[in-house]
């Protein structure tokens, strides 16, 4: 007698999939504790643990960015190796503006977000048109290159980078600044991604010539999302520099391109949701194991082949799941 | 439908891959409202030659011409958006979405904006309409079923559908009827001749040539990439060339 | 100065095309592009030191054991990793990077840091052309990677196995009807792929120290050249070897060593905007064939 999962939608979930949820407190609730979750944590629980706590969950923001920027990505079927790439131009813009110029962060992180976005666009514009790993190759190499170039050219403050920028008034400005930024890219691209245009974009990385020949630009929609994420990558870089009062190489280094990929694997891809998860869950266990040094990459590379191999779907699909459907074993002949 | 305007017309249109000559020298016209059939045995060039009028590849050499217009070597959307749609021979829909939904994306494209001027009403229900002209039965409620559950038939009904969407004034079919029993593709013929009676220009490259024969006003013959024969169905069934190529490829 | 520009120059190319053609070989066969590869590389130089310095085998030994497990590594990251998710190029590349990142790094983490970690040279001695000097080893490795290409050349043209590759490579589905299994060549892609890795870190690592930030290197090299020559044509590897291995070593005698990789980022710059799939490319925009 063999076995066999069964999964059923939960009768609250089927309910309250329509307008009539509304008519019970019970399935309100249901509806959007899940969604009030991350608002409430983000917002009012994390400013208040203590001031050790906040300093890391500033920069699991900052990570958890630039994973939602990588999943937008990948979204479109572009698979970037080089999230750090955002960073280190996000970083730099806002740096040399800041040092060079004066302006303060409030001018210096929109206008970063923004050229910086546009800068990365157009360095990666050519390979949009390619298929398979292109994408992959260029965005590893790109920001690797571009730190030897800084290093070599001494451009940009060299090796040493561009030290005392304005910092962020207080440490609460700075975690509601990027918390919410967070919050509204994650609401903002999962609206988007349940809308026609994200259709289109979910077409573009499943089957790109049948929405060729549905009469569709996939370049300009390409282009699009690597801007929107190119915005939020360039938004971490800019925020990331003024709260470290710091813009250098260590921008373009390899830590701000592997952790995002990984926080957004382990938690799961698609959702946005996953990759706030995986942020949050491994860049606080990073600082648990900030004692074992290099091996902390190791577990990043470790983490990534099992949840890519092991686990595709990764944490997020997997309590959702759980959270709409139960499992039962049937019998099966 | 004789004597229309040329809304196609294609000049020696050539295209090697490596060093085989996929499509050499065609020429041919479409004239509005008529549907022409092409048909030749396996490789005889005629996907690679709807890839060339619809833009997916590049000819070497000749031109194509649509209402007048050279659109030779235009990327496909910009194809699309002058009135060419197609359909593809593998039948790839979103699996994982309702059948209606695979329809949103070509609702979604320029000309469609550009032909109702921003005003399209409610997506999801032109959605369905069309489903329901290719025969999806509304009652049945196949439109909502995910793709990936649904018969072959209605899949190659969705392709078309697809094509539909972007109301062409040329629409070409790739093998529509492959892999579709008796019974399914005479369920199609009709919407096929539906569409032709609404003054459609059609295409039809196919193997099914029974099928074929009785609804194109006109058949085209491909071997080797190039055009062997060209008239009405019966002339082109009596034609010595045409007998050799299909013989012979059975043969060999 | 121009005569010893020219010879370093050419010798530059030779170790690119050498580092190169690992990667290539087995993207060109299996479609698998394997990020583990800088990973393998300094895997190999690190294995061949161990053997050396810690056991104190013969290095002729060490070479061949090196070599030999750096294949095997290559084999059971195929069986072990990449098998498991053939065909989604997305997790193809996640998987190999993150592998590649853990070997690399893992190394940093037992200390394989520092000056003492360097490989003998196969010959020692050196010989003047001109004015200018050139040590044998140098010389082992445009002799080495020429032997290589023309060895890899008659490999993929005229033997069972090397054709079995080819077919693989032209089309996965037809060749699997012809009997010829795909996962035992993918297999013994990234086995190749990961000697010649090996090979290349034997012969180019004397010239240096054996470090991780290496291993990034080669990646970085090999991909730079790939993109620029046209990733899965042998033809383009060689191609852009040349032609940045001249220009490194041109700016690096007549501007400065440190803007060496400014030439690669420019070449990488220019080639993607010309031409996007590299020089010798047919990387496939839409096509589709009939």
């Amino acid at each position: 007698m063999k076995k066999r999962k069964e999964r059923i939608d939960r009768g609250i979930k089927v309910r309250s999939e329509d307008v009539f949820a509304l008519t019970s407190y019970r399935e309100l609730l249901y509806l959007t504790a899940p969604r009030l979750l991350p608002v409430f944590g983000l917002l009012i629980l994390v400013p208040l643990s203590p001031p050790y706590w906040q300093e890391i969950f500033i920069s699991t923001a900052v990570y958890a960015l630039l994973a939602i920027s990588w999943d937008i990505l990948v979204s479109v079927g572009l698979i970037s190796l080089g999230q750090s790439l955002f960073y280190g131009v996000g970083s730099y813009v806002a740096g040399a503006l800041n040092h060079y110029c004066g302006l303060p962060p409030v001018l210096t992180i929109p206008i970063a977000t923004v050229t910086g976005a546009a800068i990365c666009t157009i360095a990666l514009l050519p390979v949009l048109r390619l298929r398979g790993i292109y994408f992959s190759m260029v965005t590893l190499v790109l920001p690797l290159m571009i730190l030897r170039l800084v290093e070599a050219t001494r451009i940009l403050g060299g090796t040493e980078g561009l030290t005392g920028l304005s910092p962020f008034p207080n440490q609460i400005t700075a975690m509601y600044l990027a918390n919410c930024c967070l919050l509204v890219a994650l609401f903002g691209f999962r609206r988007l991604m349940d809308s026609d245009y994200g259709l289109i974009i979910r077409g573009i990385s499943d089957n790109d010539r049948s929405v060729m020949s549905a009469g569709i630009n996939i370049h300009w929609y390409k282009t699009q999302i690597l801007f929107l994420g190119g915005t939020v990558g360039c938004f971490a870089g800019a925020f990331g520099t003024h709260h470290d009062m710091f813009a250098g190489m260590p921008g373009f280094a390899l830590d701000y391109s592997i952790m995002p990929i990984a926080a957004a694997v382990v938690g799961g891809t698609g959702t946005f949701a996953g990759s706030l998860l995986g942020a949050f869950i491994l860049v606080p266990l990073s600082e648990i194991l900030r004692a074992l040094g290099a091996l902390r990459i190791v577990f990043y590379g470790l983490f990534l082949v099992v949840f890519v191999v092991g686990l595709p779907e990764g944490l997020f699909h997997y309590i959702r799941r759980k959270y709409h459907q139960f499992e039962r074993w049937v019998e099966v002949e | 439908m004789k004597g229309g305007e040329e809304l196609l017309t294609v000049t020696k249109l050539l295209r090697a891959f490596g060093g085989v000559l996929a499509v050499s020298s065609v020429d041919f016209q479409v004239k509005r409202g008529e549907l022409l059939g092409i048909i030749g045995p396996n490789g005889s060039g005629k996907t690679t030659l709807v890839n060339l009028i619809t833009g997916f590849v590049k000819p070497n050499a000749g031109e194509v011409r649509f209402k007048g217009k050279d659109i030779t070597g235009l990327p496909p959307y910009r194809i699309v958006g002058m009135g060419i749609a197609r359909t593809f021979q593998m039948v790839k829909p979103f699996y994982q979405l309702p059948a209606f939904k695979n329809l949103i994306v070509p609702l979604c494209s320029p000309r469609i904006k550009g032909l109702l001027g921003g005003s399209y009403g409610d997506r999801d229900a032109v959605a369905l309409d069309l489903l329901e002209e290719v025969g999806f039965e509304r009652d049945a409620n196949v439109a909502y079923k995910p793709a990936g559950a649904l018969p072959q038939g209605y899949l190659k009904r969705l392709e078309l559908a697809k094509a539909m969407a972007l109301r062409p004034e040329l629409l070409i079919l790739d093998e529509l009827f492959s892999g579709l029993s008796l019974a399914e593709v005479a369920s199609i013929v009709p919407i096929i001749e539906k569409l032709r009676f609404q003054g459609k220009t059609i295409i039809m490259i196919e193997h099914r040539l029974k099928e074929l024969f009785r609804i194109a006003d006109r058949v085209m013959v491909l071997n080797f990439g190039m055009k062997i024969a060209e008239g009405k169905s019966d002339e082109v069934m009596a034609d010595e060339a045409v007998k050799k190529a299909y013989l012979g490829s059975e043969a060999g | 100065m121009l005569l010893g520009t020219l010879v370093y120059g050419f010798v530059n190319s030779c170790i690119l095309a050498l580092v190169a053609m690992g990667f290539n070989l087995t993207f060109g066969i299996s479609g698998v592009a394997n990020f583990s590869y800088g990973a393998i590389y300094i895997f190999s130089g690190f294995t061949a030191w161990i053997f050396l310095n810690s056991i104190g085998f013969p290095y002729i030994i060490c070479v061949i054991i090196s070599i030999g497990l750096s294949a095997t590594l290559g084999i059971l990251i195929y069986h072990f990793v990449i098998k498991r998710v053939k065909g989604l190029a997305l997790s193809e590349v996640m998987a190999t990077f993150g592998l590649g990142l853990a070997i690399m790094e893992l190394f940093r983490y037992f200390d394989f840091v520092g000056f003492k970690y360097t490989l003998p040279n196969i010959v020692e001695g050196s010989v003047a052309i001109g004015d200018v000097y050139l040590d044998y080893q140098r010389i082992a490795v445009v002799f080495i990677a020429t032997a290589l290409t023309a060895f890899i050349y008659l490999f993929t043209h005229h033997t069972k196995t090397g054709l079995a590759f080819r077919a693989i490579a032209q089309d996965e589905r037809t060749a699997l009807t012809f009997g010829i299994d795909s996962d035992r060549i993918g297999a013994l892609s990234m086995g190749f792929g990961s000697a010649l890795a090996a090979t290349a870190a034997i012969v180019v690592l004397p010239m240096g120290t054996i470090a991780v930030e290496g291993g990034y290197d080669v990646l970085l090299n090999a991909l730079a050249v790939c993109i620029v020559g046209g990733l899965g044509s042998t033809v383009g590897i060689l191609f852009a070897s040349v032609l940045i291995g001249f220009a490194q070593t041109f700016t690096a005698n007549y501007l400065e060593p440190h803007w060496m990789m400014l030439v690669s980022l420019i070449a990488i710059a220019v080639v993607l905007c010309v031409k996007p799939s590299g020089i010798f490319g047919h990387q496939k925009e839409l096509e589709e064939r009939i």
